[in-house]
């Protein structure tokens, strides 16, 4: 049968397995191939809370999402064109997803009568004819096929049966046309110390690129171009490590020695594993007995000159509230990084969630702001962890950096920035007591940033103490006058206002004005984006804006969204920026809130948007 | 840690802040902060690396009245910040003052895990068995059946015992003293700063207004009847030379002198953890003397020293970090 080749724009596909049958490695491999070839990505982990749910099990299902084009993308796809299930309840779980008419590749060797029942299936989907109407399903014996691949190289059956994913990655290379060398050579770099292993994965990639190059089967493959990015060096990075780089990139660029303090927690422990892993670097790790001692001991460090940093989840910034207060309270330069899930409680721990924005603004006792800024892109989670840093640095205060899961595991092509292009940071260390004073003053501001000198022990004659107690401004003594806690009080709101200053203009995606604005923040801009681009495709008059800095808002927003008739703000969480929108600047603002632990749907957003303009 | 350094000897005066001191009158906290301003001179450190941590509470109030770097935290937090102050500059001196419900109710966990880790910090724990600034509730360390406003029906909680709290954790120094007797207090002190690791000091302090005379025994005419002062290597005796104490077995008993000789008591070995756990069980118990001293006192690495020396090692095995070599670094692809 002749094999044809058609060319498309993008492809969505998506791995599910058992946890256990290495779909996150796939999905990984996948993606850094379609990085090398130079498409545009953008992928989505989705993995359950628990390790290892029995095998064969709806709730121990693993997926990876991968969106790849060549054009310019910003989301890992709303829905998958192709679905590789390694075992029923993958299918069972991932088919709704699947677009009609989509394409399956099964392992049908998983196809057992247990794990029919196991995962819910009265009878063999596969042999019922349930799925032959509206999908192409390919069946395929992967066990059988690996078994074979492997013949002779006298390995345990239960290792041979392992390279499956390998097996199901080669048949999706031979479909997208892939190069199989960049995954070889992984392998061998994986396993260079088992190297007959590297070897029985290298012949199951090989086996299942081949079958799709031999099997009668198979008779479309699909080309998806490079992508024309801007020029540079690009890497494939994900948020939780661009956050980490963006850290140690402030800390080289101001001098400091980087202090980190934190509790592990999903699924910002990725970003306590990057930081251990950086000694050469002189970055100090603390792995705290509890997340209070994790924010407190940077508060310790930060105190005594480091840069300070502490990333954690909602649950864990709800333990870090009281000691945040500290930090405000005692003008310390501090860095604290919400990872946000689903919640509330423990809620969803390994899904992505939007709904800590209000934690972050007013989840502390007394009138306590802090500036805030929202990453938006997997590889901005470094731009922004480094004007954060640099915020709190110029300023003296603590800022809280959101990202969210899905930005944490999503990935995406990351041109990589030069150090020198990036921003100096100023520090308000001081080593000697500023003319004219007889004393210190610990509490004495910078006119243009209400910072205060950051005096660290050590210093002579600058010996101070500071604390939790109200400040006598000026001096920094406890005080407890009326006049002087009305004054501080609005001299620290003050101070985050001030902020405004390092605000960059607003970029406005399409039209300066118009019948629609939709404006995201953190991980819903890539929705945002793409929704947006698809209405104006249609014609419509919408543009989309995405706000970083939340806290506060840049000055230009309240001109910007004057000019459109209707403002329309999606979140993954009740509504919580569009509190806050609605607030500010008395604007009827209307929301898009979906809560399901994934990312919006642009498609969806869409549908919204189109309510709205009639 | 003694490193002399040219710099003009100080006094206590140098020690003292311009803050006026706001504990009430009488109260034991006076005679501590007074030995500590006392004693720092002493050291022969800057005063500028002294830093001194508290939480919250009457004793945690302490740092404001020390002319040296300070902070006054949250309840319960002063361990965990102070660790990251000496972790981020190990040159320093750094202090902890913490009380009963500060360290052991709101700041337990910190206080097992500071200790384990043998963190290089001097922890003075304020132990007045009550919780002063909240006006007079029973702390983890009052005994059962105290009457508070709190517990007017008495209180049904168990104590915990402090020195025992310390040993299980793996502390590495764990001494007792009363607010009351000076000089011992102030050897103390200078045993703490002289330890390499964590030191952990009980201090038994009065509160006049909500716990008077809890300390009564170890503090009036008869306190040398109910005290024992531990010394490395020496015999165990007190009442002025009058009594001793003898293991029977595991069992530790108080006998007279004049029917043991010294060779016949137990002798105090501070680096000895098994003695160490039996001398702490003595804590308010209905025999035995209160010990006061060095209950134990072992070397071994800090905490803050490891994690300097693993970025030393891991600069010397692959050199300084190139921040713009790890920005490069994995699959990149150039882009034309």
């Amino acid at each position: 049968m002749p094999k044809t080749t058609k060319t498309l724009d993008l492809a969505v596909i998506r791995f599910a397995g058992d946890s256990g049958d290495g779909m996150q490695l796939t999905g990984g491999r996948f993606t850094d191939t379609a990085a090398v070839v130079g498409n545009d990505i953008s992928t989505l982990p989705d993995y359950p809370a628990e390790i290892r749910a029995p095998a064969g099990s709806l709730a121990g299902v693993s997926a990876f999402q991968i969106q790849f084009s060549s054009k310019e993308i910003h989301t890992p796809g709303d829905t998958p064109g192709v679905l590789v299930a390694m075992n029923p309840a993958a299918l069972k779980v991932h088919l709704p997803e699947l677009i009609r008419g989509g394409t399956i590749i099964v392992n049908a060797d998983a196809f057992s009568k247990k794990n029919l029942t196991f995962a819910g299936f009265e009878t063999n989907p596969l042999e019922d004819g349930s799925l032959d109407d509206e999908y192409i399903v390919y069946s395929v014996e992967m066990n059988k096929m690996v078994t074979h691949a492997c013949k002779g190289m006298d390995l345990p059956a239960k290792i041979v049966l392992r390279t499956r994913n390998l097996f199901a990655l080669g048949i999706l290379y031979w479909m997208y046309d892939r190069p199989l060398e960049p995954t070889e050579n992984w392998l061998e770099t994986k396993f260079a110390k088992k190297p007959e292993i590297a070897e029985a994965n290298k012949r199951a990639l090989n086996a299942g690129y081949n079958y799709g190059n031999t099997a009668e089967i198979f008779t479309t493959r699909y080309k998806i171009e490079k992508a024309t990015l801007p020029s540079g060096t690009y890497r494939n990075i994900n948020g939780n490590y661009a956050t980490a780089l963006g850290v140690l990139a402030a800390a080289e660029k101001a001098n400091l020695n980087v202090f980190y303090g934190g509790y592990p927690i999903t699924p910002a422990s990725d970003i306590l594993h990057a930081m251990s892993s950086w000694k050469q670097f002189g970055v100090k790790t603390f792995q705290a007995e509890d997340e209070i001692a994790g924010i407190a001991s940077t508060i310790g460090a930060a105190f005594a000159g480091n840069f300070a940093v502490t990333a954690t989840s909602g649950p864990g910034v709800a333990l870090k509230s009281e000691a945040l207060g500290l930090a405000i309270i005692t003008e310390l330069p501090l860095l604290i990084i919400n990872v946000q899930r689903g919640g509330p409680s423990t809620g969803l721990p390994t899904k992505t969630e939007q709904s800590d924005l209000l934690q972050a603004m007013y989840g502390r006792n007394g009138e306590a702001p802090m500036p805030i800024i929202a990453a938006a892109t997997p590889g901005d989670c470094f731009f922004a962890a480094y004007e954060a840093a640099r915020v709190a640095l110029k300023y003296m205060t603590p800022v809280f950096l959101l990202t969210d899961g899905y930005l944490a595991n999503g990935s995406e092509p990351w041109k990589i920035p030069s150090l020198d292009k990036l921003p100096d940071i100023e520090t308000n260390l001081i080593d000697a007591l500023p003319d004219g004073e007889e004393s210190f003053l610990s509490y004495q501001r910078d006119a243009e940033t209400f910072g205060r000198p950051w005096a660290i022990p050590g210093v002579a004659g600058l010996e101070h103490r500071i604390g939790g107690l109200e400040k006598k401004d000026g001096p920094g003594n406890v005080c407890y006058e009326p006049d002087n806690h009305h004054q501080m009080t609005v001299i620290r709101q003050e101070k985050v206002n001030k902020v405004v200053q390092e605000i960059a203009p607003t970029r406005i995606i399409g039209e300066t004005s118009g019948d629609l604005l939709i404006l995201s923040w953190g991980g819903a801009s890539g929705t945002a984006r793409s929704a947006t681009e698809q209405l104006q495709e249609e014609g419509f008059a919408v543009s989309h804006v995405n706000v970083r800095w939340i806290n506060p808002l840049p000055s230009d927003l309240k001109d910007i969204l004057k000019q459109f008739k209707k403002v329309l703000i999606p979140e993954i969480n009740n509504g919580q920026l569009i509190k806050i929108i609605r607030a500010e600047y008395l604007i009827d603002a209307v929301g898009y809130n979906v809560v399901r632990g994934k990312p919006l749907r642009a498609s969806l957003l869409v549908e919204k948007a189109k309510e709205w303009l009639g | 840690m003694t490193e002399k350094i040219e710099f003009a000897p100080l006094t206590k005066k140098d020690f003292v802040s311009d803050q006026a001191v706001r504990w009430c009158p009488g109260c034991g906290d006076y005679a501590i902060l007074a030995q500590t301003q006392k004693n720092m001179p002493t050291f022969g450190r800057k005063k500028e690396d002294f830093v001194f941590v508290s939480g919250i509470g009457c004793s945690s109030r302490f740092p404001y009245y020390m002319n040296t770097y300070g902070f006054h935290s949250i309840h319960g937090r002063a361990l965990p910040i102070a660790s990251g102050v000496k972790l981020a500059n190990p040159d320093l001196s750094v202090w902890v003052v913490t009380g009963d419900g500060d360290a052991l109710s709101i700041g337990g966990n910190h206080f097992l895990h500071t200790l384990r880790r043998n963190m290089d910090l001097n922890i003075l724990l304020f132990n007045n068995r009550i919780y002063g600034l909240t006006k007079g509730q029973y702390s983890p360390t009052s005994e059962v059946g105290k009457i508070t406003k709190a517990s007017p029906f008495g209180s049904l909680d168990y104590p915990l015992n402090p020195p025992a709290v310390a040993l299980g954790s793996q502390a590495t120094f764990v001494a007792r003293t009363i607010d009351r007797w000076q000089s011992h207090l102030a050897s103390m002190m200078e045993r703490a700063y002289h330890h390499s690791g964590g030191s952990f000091i009980e201090v038994y302090q009065n509160c006049l207004i909500f716990n008077d005379n809890a300390f009564e025994s170890y503090t009036g005419a008869d306190k040398l009847e109910n005290v024992i002062e531990l010394k490395h290597g020496e015999p165990m005796v007190f009442a002025k030379g009058t009594k001793g104490i003898k293991l029977d077995g595991f069992t530790p008993k108080v006998v007279s002198m004049d029917e043991f000789s010294l060779d016949d008591l137990l002798v105090h070995d501070e680096t000895n953890l098994d003695l160490a756990n039996i001398i702490s069980n003595w804590t308010s118990h209905p025999i035995l003397p209160e010990p006061i001293g060095v209950i134990y006192a072992i070397n071994k690495p800090t905490y803050n020293e490891q994690v300097d020396k693993q970025i030393e090692t891991t600069i010397d095995n692959l050199g300084p970090g190139d921040l713009e070599k790890l920005l490069n670094s994995g699959d990149t692809w150039v882009v034309e």
